[in-house]
């Protein structure tokens, strides 16, 4: 009885402490995205490289695919362009980028430098459609199933380790 | 000459990268809506500020949505429910209150309820601990008793107290 008075406040203090160990290793920055499992947002909007032609996600039903925001402003996106390459080379799945807030000019040409790996993308000049999908900076990434329901964001670049450990398995569980 | 022309060519692409535009409304309502509304909102490129303080290219895209909206005449839970719909409760800096939540909102109250219970039983504890003390036995009272009646004359204690 005596030695209760001493373990509870232990145990308190232990239980505080897991807690606050686990928000250690949280990303703030990292906002839970209150669309997984809901349906990707309707759009329309011109393509990037053929401005007469549009495109909007109902075309992509029945196909996993992945929704990728880019920007030729966007630095990090320039660390993660080589795995988005990587995987178009590897057939791994259809990627349509979101160039957001960008100049034609200035994507058409970054593409061209760091080489393309999108099916197409959409040309999101002023945000709007960024908004309606709660992009807060580039790059982010949608993974969205045959259904257009969205399963999955990546926040930031996806490293290998993020396609080795992430999405190469919701793909495959996605595909099956 | 040179150098200031590229340092201001250097500023004019810097200013691009964002490219936000932000055009008050004329109507003084539409702009007092706003500055109390965007005050609610957190601007996610830099989290500890409302869309109101922040200058980042998100943050005046937010304002201007939600001076769009108010133009429409919407209200303002529609404004922070498109808001909560696209970015999650994180964007409001008053979380509502839901499951997830509770614990933020119920937690102080429960602990000083909490901690008013323990202090409180703690307290009737001690108190009844006070009380329990044992009844002097008949020979103690006689010391006691002797003590006491000899305040005036310490010498009358002595020859009083039995010999132990």
């Amino acid at each position: 009885m005596k030695a209760l008075k001493y373990i509870v406040p232990l145990g308190i203090f232990a239980v505080l402490c897991v807690f606050l160990g686990i928000g250690l290793t949280k990303d703030p920055r990292e906002v839970p995205s209150p669309f997984i499992g809901k349906a990707a947002p309707a759009f329309t909007l011109a393509q990037l490289h053929e401005p007469q032609a549009t495109f909007s996600p109902e075309q992509m039903k029945g196909k996993v695919w992945l929704l990728n925001v880019w920007a030729s402003w966007c630095v990090s996106c320039r660390v993660e362009h080589p795995v988005l390459n990587d995987m178009t080379r590897r057939g791994i799945v259809p990627i349509v980028g979101l160039n957001y807030k960008d100049q034609r000019a200035d994507a058409s040409k970054w593409l061209q430098q760091h080489g393309n790996p999108y099916q197409l993308s959409v040309w999101d000049i002023d945000g709007k459609v960024g908004i309606d999908y709660g992009v807060y900076g580039a790059p982010e990434t949608f993974v969205i199933d045959k259904q257009g329901i969205i399963r999955y964001k990546q926040i930031g670049p996806i490293t290998p380790e993020v396609l080795e450990k992430k999405l190469l398995p919701l793909l495959a569980k996605l595909n099956a | 000459m040179k150098r200031l022309l590229g340092i201001l060519a250097l500023a004019a692409s810097l200013g691009a990268w964002g490219q936000s535009a932000e055009v008050a409304n004329p109507d003084p309502k539409v702009e007092g809506r706003l500055k109390a509304i965007a005050h609610e909102l957190r601007c996610l490129v830099c989290q500890n500020q409302t869309i109101a303080d922040s200058n980042a290219p998100l943050a005046i895209d937010l304002r201007q949505q939600a001076r769009a909206m108010i133009a429409e005449g919407r209200s303002d839970d529609e404004i922070r429910r498109y808001m909560v719909d696209r970015y999650g409760d994180f964007v409001l800096y008053k979380p509502p209150f839901n499951a997830t939540t509770a614990v933020l909102w119920v937690g102080p109250g429960l602990l000083i309820v909490v901690g008013f219970g323990v202090m409180f039983v703690m307290l009737r504890r001690r108190r009844a601990a006070g009380a329990a003390q044992p009844a002097p036995d008949a020979a103690r009272r006689r010391e006691i008793e002797a003590l006491l009646a000899s305040e005036d004359d310490p010498s009358a204690a002595r020859k009083a107290a039995p010999k132990t």
